[in-house]
C-alpha cells in the first residue's frame, strides 16, 4: 500500500530525515518512536505533503505522492488525515464546524464563506463526535473544550475526511495520562473497526508497545529499528534513544498503571 | 471506562443534530440579512455620492485617462530633457525624504512614550491611561495637512512646519499601533523583573522592549514610507520639497508637464526603493532572527 523509498529532507546543511525506507502492505497501526529532533514529525509532514521532500519518493497504491501538485496534492491531503500535538483546531469556531472542515476539499470557497454545509454532512459530523464520546460538546466553541476533548474533535475532523491513512503527530504529548489513554484507544478502535492505516509519532515506548502492531525507531534522521513490539528489547530501546544503562521504560511512561509497577521488563511486553 | 464514554443513546444524538441544524439555519439567516444590508448600503451610498457630484460619475468616467495621457504625451515629446530635470529636482527629493525621516524618528519616540503610558498592565500611572489614549486619538485624528496649514500660517512656509505636522500625526498613529503590540506582550518577564525590585523604566527597557522591538521597528518603517508620501503632499501647501515643485509644474498647465513627469518618476522610484528596502529589513526582523 504505502511505500517510502530513500526519503530525505534537508534544512540547510542539517539532514532531518536521511534516506528513510518504509514499506507497508496492509492497513497497520504503526508507532514511530525516537528522541525529539529525530525526524519523526518531518517524516509524517512529508507523507501528508505539508512539507516537500528533498529527495526520494512516497507511493501509495501505485500513485506517486511526492510528485503531486496543486489540486491533486490537496486531494491526496484529504485522503491522508493528520492529527497534531496541539490539536490545530480553529479555536473560535464551534466543534461541529471544526469537524466539518474535514470536508473542505470537496467544497468551494463560496460555499465555505456562507457556511453552506449539506445537512447530511452535519448529521454525519455529529455521529462521528458521538462515536468519540464528545457529541454533547457539539455547539460549543473549540477553545472552550479540555485538551483531551479537543484532540477527539481533531480525530473527528480526520474521520470526516474518510481517509485511507491517519497520521498522528505526537497525539498525546500534551494530554494527561487519562485523556492520553482515551485518545490512543480511539485511534486503535478506528484502526480495528474501519481498517484504516494509522501512523503515530509517539514519545513514550510503552504507548507504542501497547497500541501498535509495528514499531519504527528513528535516531538522527535514520530509521534504526523496524519490527514488532516484541522485538523491541531494552537494548534496542537504549540504542534508539541513545541512552545509557540507567534508561528504563517506566521513566518515560505516561500510563497510569506504571505507577503500580516499580520495575518494567522490556522483554515481556 | 472507555465503553461508557463511547456508548451514547441514539436519541440524544438525534436531538443534538436537530438543535445544531436549527442553530445553523438561524446563523445562515443572520448572514443573509447582513449581506443584504451590506449590498443596500453600498448601492444607496454610491447613488447619494453620485447625485451630489458636480459632474456625475458615469459622465466623467470616460475622461479619466485624459489628463495622464496629456502629461505622458508631452513628457514623451520632451523625453530628452528628463534626465536633466531629474537631476534638477533631486535636491527637492532629498528635502522631502529628510522631512519624512526626522518626523518619523520624533514621531516614533512620541509614539513609544504614548503607547507605554496608554497600555493596560504596563502604564506607570494606570489612572492616566484614558488621558494618554485620548491624547494619541487627537494627535492621529487631525490630518497632517490641517496642522501644517496652521503652522505655516503661524511660522511661515518651509520644511519645519511640515516636519512638526507629520511628527504629531505619526506619534498618534504609532502610539496606537505600538500599544496594540505591547498589549500582547508576555507579562512574565516584567513580573520577574519586578520581583527583583526593578524600577518602572528598567522593567520597560528590559522586560517589554526586547519583546516588542521587532514589531515596533517594522511599524516605524511602514510609517516612514507613509510619511514620504505625506511630506510630498504637504509640499502642495507650501512646505517645500518635491510636492512644492510638483504643484508649481502642474498648476502651470501644459508646457511644463515634462517637469511633472520627472517629479512623478522621482517620487515613484523613491517610494518603490524604500518599500523594497524596508520590507526586506522588516522580514529579517520578524522571521529571520535565527540566521
Amino acid at each position: 500500500m504505502l511505500q517510502i523509498d530513500m526519503l530525505t529532507k534537508r534544512f540547510g546543511d542539517k539532514t532531518a530525515v536521511d534516506a528513510a525506507n518504509i514499506s507497508v502492505d496492509k492497513p497497520t497501526m504503526i508507532g514511530i518512536i525516537g528522541r525529539s529532533g529525530a525526524g519523526k514529525s518531518t517524516l509524517l509532514r512529508m507523507v501528508n505533503r505539508l512539507s516537500d521532500a528533498t529527495s526520494g519518493k512516497i507511493t501509495f497504491d501505485g500513485e506517486e505522492i511526492t510528485a503531486l501538485r496543486g489540486a491533486a496534492k490537496r486531494d491526496w491531503q484529504s485522503r491522508c488525515a493528520m492529527i497534531f500535538q496541539q490539536f490545530n483546531l480553529v479555536p473560535r469556531m464551534d466543534v461541529v464546524s471544526n469537524v466539518l472542515h474535514g470536508t473542505l476539499n470537496k467544497r468551494s470557497t463560496f460555499a465555505t464563506m456562507f457556511n453552506l454545509y449539506p445537512q447530511a454532512d452535519i448529521h454525519k459530523a455529529i455521529e462521528i463526535l458521538d462515536r468519540l464520546g464528545v457529541a454533547e460538546q457539539a455547539p460549543k466553541r473549540a477553545e472552550a473544550l479540555s485538551g483531551g476533548q479537543q484532540q477527539r474533535v481533531a480525530i473527528a475532523r480526520a474521520l470526516m475526511q474518510d481517509p485511507k491513512i491517519i497520521l498522528a503527530d505526537e497525539p498525546i504529548a500534551s494530554l494527561d495520562p487519562m485523556n492520553a489513554q482515551v485518545v490512543m484507544q480511539s485511534l486503535r478502535r478506528i484502526h480495528e473497526e474501519d481498517g484504516r492505516m494509522v501512523i503515530a509519532n509517539l514519545h513514550t515506548l510503552d504507548t507504542a508497545r501497547r497500541y501498535c502492531d509495528r514499531v519504527i525507531g528513528m535516531r538522527d534522521g535514520r530509521i534504526v529499528f523496524d519490527g514488532t513490539p516484541a522485538q523491541l528489547t531494552t537494548g534496542v530501546a537504549r540504542d534508539i534513544y541513545g541512552a545509557g544503562s540507567d534508561f528504563s521504560e517506566a521513566a518515560t511512561s505516561t500510563e497510569i498503571e506504571t505507577l503500580d509497577r516499580p520495575e518494567v521488563h522490556l522483554e515481556d511486553a | 471506562m472507555t465503553e461508557t464514554t463511547f456508548g451514547n443513546a441514539a436519541q440524544t444524538v438525534a436531538s443534538i443534530q436537530s438543535s445544531y441544524v436549527a442553530q445553523v439555519q438561524r446563523r445562515r439567516l443572520y448572514g443573509g440579512l447582513t449581506l443584504l444590508l451590506f449590498v443596500i448600503l453600498m448601492v444607496s451610498g454610491f447613488n447619494v455620492a453620485d447625485s451630489r457630484n458636480a459632474g456625475g460619475f458615469w459622465d466623467g468616467l470616460h475622461q479619466i485617462g485624459d489628463y495622464p495621457a496629456d502629461v505622458l504625451s508631452e513628457a514623451w515629446e520632451k523625453r530628452a530633457d528628463l534626465p536633466a530635470l531629474i537631476v534638477k529636482y533631486f535636491p527637492a527629493l532629498v528635502e522631502t525624504i529628510n522631512i519624512a525621516a526626522v518626523s518619523t524618528l520624533i514621531g516614533a519616540m512620541g509614539g513609544l512614550f504614548l503607547s507605554l503610558m496608554g497600555t493596560r498592565g504596563l502604564a506607570k500611572w494606570p489612572r492616566l491611561i484614558p488621558l494618554f489614549r485620548r491624547i494619541s486619538d487627537i494627535m492621529r485624528a487631525v490630518p497632517e495637512i490641517v496642522i501644517a496649514l496652521v503652522l505655516i500660517f503661524v511660522m511661515g512656509g518651509g520644511p519645519v512646519p511640515a516636519m512638526i505636522a507629520i511628527a504629531i500625526h505619526t506619534a498618534g498613529a504609532l502610539g496606537k499601533m505600538f500599544s496594540e503590540v505591547a498589549e500582547n506582550a508576555d507579562m512574565k518577564p516584567v513580573e520577574g523583573l519586578a520581583s527583583t525590585g526593578a524600577t518602572w523604566s528598567q522593567r520597560m527597557l528590559l522586560g517589554v522592549l526586547p519583546q516588542v522591538a521587532p514589531n515596533y521597528v517594522s511599524y516605524a518603517l511602514l510609517r516612514f514610507e507613509i510619511n514620504i508620501r505625506a511630506s510630498a503632499i504637504l509640499g502642495f501647501v507650501g512646505a517645500g520639497g518635491l510636492g512644492y515643485e510638483l504643484r508649481n509644474s502642474m498648476a502651470w498647465g501644459p508646457g511644463r508637464f515634462d517637469e511633472a513627469a520627472a517629479i512623478f518618476i522621482l517620487l515613484f522610484g523613491t517610494i518603490v526603493f524604500f518599500d523594497q528596502v524596508s520590507s526586506r529589513y522588516r522580514n529579517r526582523l520578524t522571521e529571520g532572527k535565527g540566521q
